[in-house]
């Protein structure tokens, strides 16, 4: 009995200076965690800045060997021939890749933003509150489709509608990767754009309203004028949203190394083939090996090519980052009205 | 004579008024053609696919492996290979994703540094998806030492949708009002203390749409997984959940679209678009129920 | 039992960048009572609130120089900023009700300060809602989101979340401008009743509000404190100077 009654009184008093010591621990915790969170907190802040330093770095790193040695900044720029696996003269000139990304990006516009601004001008000045909620839902699916699904669409739809339509040889072209670039790039455009539109100041509106203007009469001599920038951000947007697309032009331009402009009419052939740099990168990273330096410090010619490829996707990156950053300057000077 | 003292026709139409009013009529008509025709392509082409897959739409396909050179059987080697890179991925951007937006909209002065930080979010945002494949091949799979693996793509991909997180969970804890804050720091609460217990669960919400939004994605990328892990062919059992280490390369969905597509001559065409269907068929999947999440949080607001 | 809330301010200088928004100010409030502030717009009312409770540190490009003490203890030197925001409450012009039920609006600070027993949170609740005058209104429904009363109902209950700690000091900034007349007489009587045992620094623009409830007034002007003094006499017709008159009797502000 009196050994039960002992032992009750030694688990009870365990049991409090256990329970003590525990909201001590959880005190010294709270002060702990909550700064090491804190920590934690800023520096995953500022990670963003450590990856676009990362990215750049590391791209550069692979490529920069390409750049070191006899880097003739006018071939690589100028020429368009790229041979690089030929055995016995590689040249590494990215010409045709830049003119393949322009013309595809050039119809991807020319098909895009005459029906992006006119949706966005309709979804954000003539549509009914619900319309406008259905029309946005289903302009947000269409930017969800993977890139992929719409280079198979171009290859598997489109390919054969462009032999029918046009009796082309092959459906793989300029007019194939321009067109479907273009649908990929509506969503963003119309979606900036409707934002740049909604932005015009309400008093601009109010005061035309208020001298009888109609609601066509509005948008084209108020709000199409106020909101030029943001409809230029928006076509910017959709611009390096072009020139950085990858699976779509892979799989339907054709891939061959051709500049579709000559003398003959229509002197643009958008029915010829091209590659685009970014699908040079794609599809040839896959073969170009990674080869270490000799111990003169010199690559072997085979090396060159892998590290062309990692220059070309620094010019990417240069292109991109330039035109991602007007772009968004010019768009939170919007947001900064609204 | 005109008739002036019946105040109907003081504000009946003038022939200038009308001929304005059918000119906006036309233009709203014309206005509305463009934003039919965007949208045809989305049903017309959906359709289509479907239409075209369905022979080939059956549990089995999902279920079994590419057999006879991809030519016949299923996808599941691709479709468990996407759902691991995806989870991975997720599981290094979300955190580091939601805390960088915490500190942006919480913690952050506003000073250079933060312009600075802002405007490294814009650009990783912007950096074409060929970039980020070779960023993750210079980074993960040769300095890393990870090499081709699942590891290295997942890596590749949360870089890739790391942007987007952050601002999606800026913009949801930005929709918290400050007079929350203000009232809990005035009661004594630390700044952490306010976000773990008003503003994070007011504002979680908005930060699943936007994980959710990043899923789909993922799961469709193409180009970040070429060259950090995605392979072929991977000999897979039937039916396995656990056919990967993660210091393999794998097989994943998008990938396999297009290789099957491009690359493999002979596979019946039924089962090249359910290849694309089930694709698509799961990033809208997703992408819907972060629409019906974020019309749900906008209908139930606490204030 | 000790009297305690005796704020003593030295020499208080606060500047936004710039500006200047309190110069040089010091003051003696005494504990228990209610000490009136009155002046026009941006004479540094709301400053004077903030440092006191140290929620001026916030602001961007803030500096406070001076000193401010309370009970002889120099509220710089407290290592513990958050314990010396809970034992001054701080009520605010506009009422916010967090979006949290009405019981847990109330029990929020005790909790956040590691109280967790449902006996003591209970007790708490009751306690802070009733000297609040809420208590009869709310009590069946304490599971309600605060967010969705009345104006008024959600001052009364930023006012019993401020008592939930048992605060030494109350500051009330400008608490009725949301509010209704019939809800600020009420909070009015809960003052009242409250300045027995705590210091209450009630700052207002209404200087009829000054004049009914404060014990002491003091007329602050441009970040400087212009008299201090008696209430009864800052509203007589000789205040002793002639600023005060003019402002007490709404020749300007």
């Amino acid at each position: 009995m009196l050994m039960l009654g002992a032992l009750c009184g030694h688990i009870c008093s365990f049991l409090t200076r256990f329970r003590r010591t525990l909201r001590i621990v959880r005190r010294i915790l709270g002060i702990v965690s909550e700064r090491t969170i804190v920590s934690l907190i800023f520096l995953c802040g500022v990670s963003a800045v450590i990856f676009v330093f990362g990215i750049f770095f590391f791209v550069f790193r692979e490529g920069a060997p390409f750049l070191r040695h006899g880097f003739d900044a006018k071939e690589f720029f100028l020429s368009p021939d790229w041979y690089p696996t030929s055995a016995t003269n590689k040249r590494y000139g990215i010409l045709a890749q830049l003119i393949g990304t322009g013309t595809v990006t050039l119809v991807a516009m020319l098909v895009a933003v005459p029906f992006s601004l006119g949706a966005g001008i309709f979804i954000a000045e003539f549509c009914g509150k619900k319309a406008r909620e259905v029309m946005k839902i289903l302009i947000e699916l269409l930017a969800a489709i993977p890139s992929v699904v719409w280079g198979f669409i171009g290859l598997m739809v489109m390919n054969p509608l462009i032999i029918k339509l046009t009796g082309a040889p092959i459906g793989l072209n300029v007019l194939n990767a321009g067109v479907i670039v273009g649908l990929m790039s509506v969503p963003i455009i119309v979606t900036i754009a409707e934002d740049a539109i909604r932005a015009v100041p309400d008093t601009y509106i109010e005061a035309a309203e208020a001298l009888g203007a109609t609601r066509w009469q509005l948008v084209r001599k108020v709000i199409l004028p106020a909101a030029k920038s943001g409809l230029l951000a928006a076509v910017l947007l959709g611009v390096g949203r072009a020139v950085g697309e990858t699976m779509a032009v892979l799989m339907c331009t054709g891939h061959s190394i051709n500049i579709p402009f000559d003398g003959k009419a229509p002197f643009f052939h958008v029915l010829d083939s091209v590659r685009t740099l970014t699908a040079t990168i794609a599809a040839e990273m896959g073969e170009a090996p990674r080869l270490g330096a000799n111990t003169d410090g010199t690559f072997p010619p085979e090396a060159l090519h892998y590290q062309a490829l990692f220059v070309i996707g620094i010019v990417l990156f240069a292109v991109t980052f330039v035109i991602n950053v007007t772009a968004d300057l010019i768009v939170k000077g919007i947001r900064k009205r609204k | 004579m005109k008739n002036i003292d019946n105040t109907k026709n003081l504000f009946a139409a003038t022939e200038l008024i009308n001929k304005k009013l059918r000119a906006q009529r036309i233009v709203k008509w014309i206005f509305g053609a463009m934003s039919i025709t965007i949208l045809i392509p989305l049903v017309a082409l959906t359709t289509c696919l479907i239409i075209r897959a369905w022979p080939s739409l059956t549990w089995d396909f999902i279920t079994d492996v590419p057999k006879q050179g991809m030519r016949s059987g299923g996808i599941w080697s691709a479709l468990v290979g996407t759902m691991y890179t995806v989870t991975f991925s997720l599981l290094v951007a979300v955190p580091v994703g939601v805390m960088a937006g915490i500190y942006l909209n919480e913690y952050a002065r506003d000073n250079w540094f933060t312009r600075i930080v802002n405007l490294a979010v814009v650009n990783l945002a912007g950096v074409p998806s060929i970039v980020h494949a070779l960023f993750g091949l210079g980074a993960f799979v040769v300095f890393a030492g990870l090499g081709k693996s699942i590891l290295s793509a997942s890596l590749t991909l949360a870089i890739m949708t790391l942007p987007v997180i952050i601002v999606s969970t800026k913009e949801a804890l930005f929709a918290v009002p400050v007079t929350f804050r203000m009232a809990c720091w005035n009661l004594g609460a630390s700044r952490w203390q306010t976000i773990r217990t008003i503003v994070l669960p007011n504002s979680i919400g908005g930060i699943l749409t936007g994980i959710i939004l990043q899923v789909c994605r993922a799961a469709g990328e193409t180009a970040p997984i070429m060259f950090t892990g995605a392979v072929f062919f991977k000999a897979v059992q039937r039916g396995d959940l656990f056919p990967y280490k993660p210091t393999e390369q794998f097989m994943a969905l998008s990938y396999h679209l297009h290789t099957i597509s491009t690359q493999v001559p002979g596979v019946p065409e039924s089962m090249l678009y359910a290849t694309a269907v089930v694709l698509l068929g799961f990033v809208l999947a997703f992408n819907a129920i972060a629409i019906v999440l974020r019309t749900r949080i906008r209908n139930r607001k606490k204030w | 039992m000790p009297q305690t809330g005796s704020i003593e301010i030295k020499n208080l200088t606060v500047r936004y960048g710039n500006k200047i928004a309190l110069d040089s100010v010091s003051l003696s409030i005494p504990p228990t009572g209610i000490y009136a502030i009155i002046g026009p717009a941006n004479s540094g009312k709301t400053t004077l609130l903030k440092s006191i409770n140290r929620t001026i540190e916030i602001e961007p490009g803030v500096s406070v120089k001076g000193q401010i003490f309370i009970d002889g203890q120099n509220t710089k030197r407290i290592r513990d900023v958050y314990g010396l925001r809970r034992k001054i409450g701080m009520v605010f012009p506009l009422p916010v009700g967090l979006p949290l039920s009405i019981y847990d609006n109330v029990a929020y600070a005790p909790r956040i300060a590691g109280k967790r027993a449902k006996r003591d949170l209970d007790e708490i609740v009751e306690r802070s809602l009733r000297q609040a005058a809420l208590w009869d209104e709310v009590k069946d429904r304490l599971k309600s989101l605060g967010t969705m009363l009345s104006g008024g109902q959600q001052q009364r209950l930023t006012i019993a979340r401020a008592l939930s700690h048992d605060p030494q000091i109350l500051c009330l900034d400008e608490f009725s401008i949301a509010v209704d007349p019939v809800t600020t007489m009420r909070i009015e009587d809960v003052l009242v009743e409250l300045k027995r045992k705590m210091t209450i620094i009630l700052v207002t623009n209404l200087v009829q509000q000054a004049h009914r409830l404060g014990d002491l007034t003091c007329f602050l002007n441009m970040g400087k404190v212009v008299q201090v003094g008696e209430t009864e006499k800052m509203f007589s017709d000789d205040p002793g100077n002639q600023l005060t008159y003019d402002y007490v009797h709404g020749v300007f502000g």
